[in-house]
């Protein structure tokens, strides 16, 4: 195995990825609106076409609740399809093929059925592309027992996450935060590199709090952690980087030493990821805590379209930075 | 724009029983497999041995046995809550279906289905299924897969005439067309939505299948209760969709002799008449192909009354098999929400 790294961007993690298990395995084909000639809208699957042509790069009409259909029925039937739906906020028209068909199938059948689809969709706020095109809806489907969801933050976790989802024989979901695709991380130069779901991985180690953050929220943590750490705060952050299977081990470990944690994810507050994450820390982590845990999450309104308007509704260091800071108060 | 609409709705019953004896005898103790299973189910959903929901096929059997009849073992097809005359048409097992109905370990799904969502991947029998038109995206995969995998398999989508007015039709229709995918898609028209009639809630001149017209396919409209011609026309369409030359839409003119699911009351006395369903028990699919067999001299009387007697124990033993299959363990309860 190759030792060295590559730098690559988050969307060239998604084609790399991609590729790779296309060339590897002859059942794995692609399809979504606008992935093939045009090479996605947000130009993630250029070239994929021209390599692997119109039978395994497919274009689609505009029928999301088809599409996904067509995903499910060709992955019982021995293919493996990667289903891009091109925004999350999509997902919605295709809900029912997701949730009452794809997730159920193998549990229905008494495990006859096997559903090995990947769906590939975004998230994230931060383009004025308002309340249809910006919503971070990840939560809705880590509540569906039977999917497997990743949603991960650097071009390495992209890549490996959305590998080990083609290979594997149940439905998964790899949420994309659209903002990241042009960021650069490195990749182990390695074909047969994949990262297992249900493993979280500590961005930072600190030793004062624990910032449990999830996709682009783990760069806002980072950066904030770097304005505490001159504050002399050490914060840890912790990316879960799959939200079923979870690891919560290494989440509670990690609270356990730090004895503070803040959870962020930029998904509406409200019934979130964030109130799973912080429940699961009181209930495993209670004894270690010198402070409640605290959530951080987007605002409780539809995405604003101005640019006066949209920032302040999603989560940033600044806001993740006193909330730190509110839990050393009283110390 | 179409002229892709084809009435086939006359009645075969005076013409020439041209099919082969095996053939008819077949699809004879398949209707009369379907008749006895759900009289069955009947039975011991009242005596409070099933639980859930039963929705009872009793008198559409013409149409899973004649689309059926026309398949090989390895397609596929995709069934609806009113599914077990499909799977008993596509070979599931009787036994297996009594015991997954009760809940049972022994069944299709060790009890973890039920009714609505028996299933059998070894016979193509991707799954009934609990949402109305939920399997019409499914069955348009399987026949995309069928298509990049290079094989010979063709997707059979049954559905009722309430999914015609789901948004999925639309979609998995189009995309079946654009893609020239292997997809028979079969409405059962057996008039009633549940409990509202199909005429009152679908905006079509006359046929259901006139919506299919419009999506560039051939869109047949059937006597769902003839088994010859419903055969036939499945046998028809299945090479012609196996060629490579796309979907189609075959719409199965049929009648529901029972309510919409055991013990919603009496149907005559709310939303349809007892004139009504006195006027389709007279169209009843078994007699009009026994009687056909027997003019045809394929069989006597006594030869089918023997058959009948015959598939009457098989069912009983299926309960039999089913009562005494054990409930699956708490430990299982786990088991299978993944690979």
């Amino acid at each position: 195995m190759s030792m060295s790294n590559r730098e690559i961007t988050y969307g060239e993690a998604v084609r790399e990825a991609i590729a790779e298990e296309m060339r590897l395995d002859d059942t794995v084909f692609f399809m979504g609106e606008d992935v093939a000639v045009a090479g996605g809208v947000f130009k993630v699957t250029v070239g994929l076409l021209d390599e692997f042509g119109a039978n395994r790069v497919l274009d689609t009409p505009i029928s999301e609740a088809g599409i996904m259909g067509a995903g499910v029925g060709a992955a019982l039937t021995g293919m493996r399809p990667i289903v891009e739906i091109m925004f999350g906020d999509f997902i919605p028209i295709a809900m029912d093929q997701i949730v009452n068909q794809a997730a159920k199938m193998c549990y229905m059948t008494g495990g006859q059925a096997k559903v090995p689809l990947t769906i590939r969709t975004t998230i994230g706020a931060g383009r004025s592309s308002a309340a249809q095109h910006s919503q971070s809806l990840h939560a809705w489907l880590a509540h569906i027992p039977g999917i497997k969801v990743a949603i991960p933050s650097t071009p390495a976790d992209l890549k490996g996450l959305l590998k080990t989802a083609i290979r594997d024989d149940n439905p998964c979901i790899i949420y994309e935060d659209k903002l990241m695709y042009s960021m650069k991380g490195e990749v182990p130069d390695d074909s047969d590199f994949t990262i297992p779901f249900g493993v979280a991985d500590i961005k930072r180690e600190g030793t004062d709090v624990s910032l449990v953050a999830t996709s682009s929220m783990v760069q806002t943590a980072l950066a904030a952690a770097n304005i505490l750490e001159k504050e002399g705060i050490s914060a840890e952050v912790v990316d879960p980087r799959s939200l079923s299977p979870l690891d919560t081990d290494t989440i509670i470990q990690s609270v356990i030493k730090t004895s503070r944690a803040v959870v962020i994810d930029e998904a509406y507050q409200s019934y979130g990821i964030t109130g799973e994450l912080a429940s699961i820390i009181h209930d495993e982590a209670f004894d270690y805590l010198d402070a409640p845990v605290k959530r951080i999450g987007a605002m409780d309104v539809p995405v604003p379209f101005s640019p006066g308007l949209e920032p302040s509704t999603i989560p940033d260091e600044d806001k993740i930075v006193k909330t730190v800071q509110s839990l050393f108060r009283d110390v | 724009m179409s002229d892709s609409l084809e009435l086939i709705q006359t009645s075969s019953d005076e013409s020439a029983l041209n099919l082969a004896p095996e053939l008819c005898h077949k699809m004879f103790e398949k209707m009369v497999t379907i008749r006895r299973f759900e009289e069955a189910v009947l039975e011991v959903y009242t005596q409070g041995l099933m639980r859930g929901l039963a929705h009872l096929y009793i008198g559409q059997e013409a149409s899973a046995v004649g689309i059926c009849s026309a398949l090989n073992d390895d397609d596929y097809l995709t069934s609806t809550h009113r599914g077990h005359g499909h799977l008993i048409a596509k070979g599931g097992k009787v036994d297996r279906m009594m015991a997954e109905m009760m809940g049972k370990v022994d069944g299709y799904n060790r009890g973890k289905g039920g009714t609505m969502h028996i299933a059998d991947m070894s016979l193509g029998i991707l799954g009934a299924n609990g949402i109305v038109g939920g399997g019409m995206g499914m069955a348009t995969g399987a026949a995309l897969s069928a298509k990049l995998r290079g094989a010979d398999q063709v997707a059979v989508c049954f559905f009722g005439d309430g999914a015609i007015n789901q948004g999925a039709f639309l979609e998995s229709a189009n995309i079946a067309s654009i893609w020239d995918l292997p997809v028979i898609f079969v409405c059962e028209n057996n008039q009633y939505g549940e409990y509202t009639a199909a005429k009152a809630v679908t905006a079509v001149k006359e046929h259901i299948a006139e919506r299919a017209a419009g999506f560039d396919m051939p869109a047949l409209v059937v006597d769902g209760n003839d088994t010859v011609t419903v055969y036939e026309t499945a046998l028809k369409m299945v090479e012609r969709a196996r060629s490579g030359a796309g979907p189609c839409f075959i719409e199965n003119k049929t009648y529901r002799y029972r309510g919409h699911h055991v013990g919603d009351g009496d149907s005559e006395k709310t939303y349809r008449t007892q004139e009504e369903t006195d006027m389709w028990l007279a169209k009843d699919p078994i007699p009009r192909l026994s009687r056909r067999m027997l003019k045809a001299g394929m069989a006597t009387e006594a030869e089918l009354k023997s058959i009948d007697t015959q598939i009457t124990q098989q069912v009983q033993d299926a309960v039999d098999f089913a009562k005494q299959s054990p409930y699956p363990t708490a430990d299982e309860v786990t088991d299978h929400v993944y690979v």
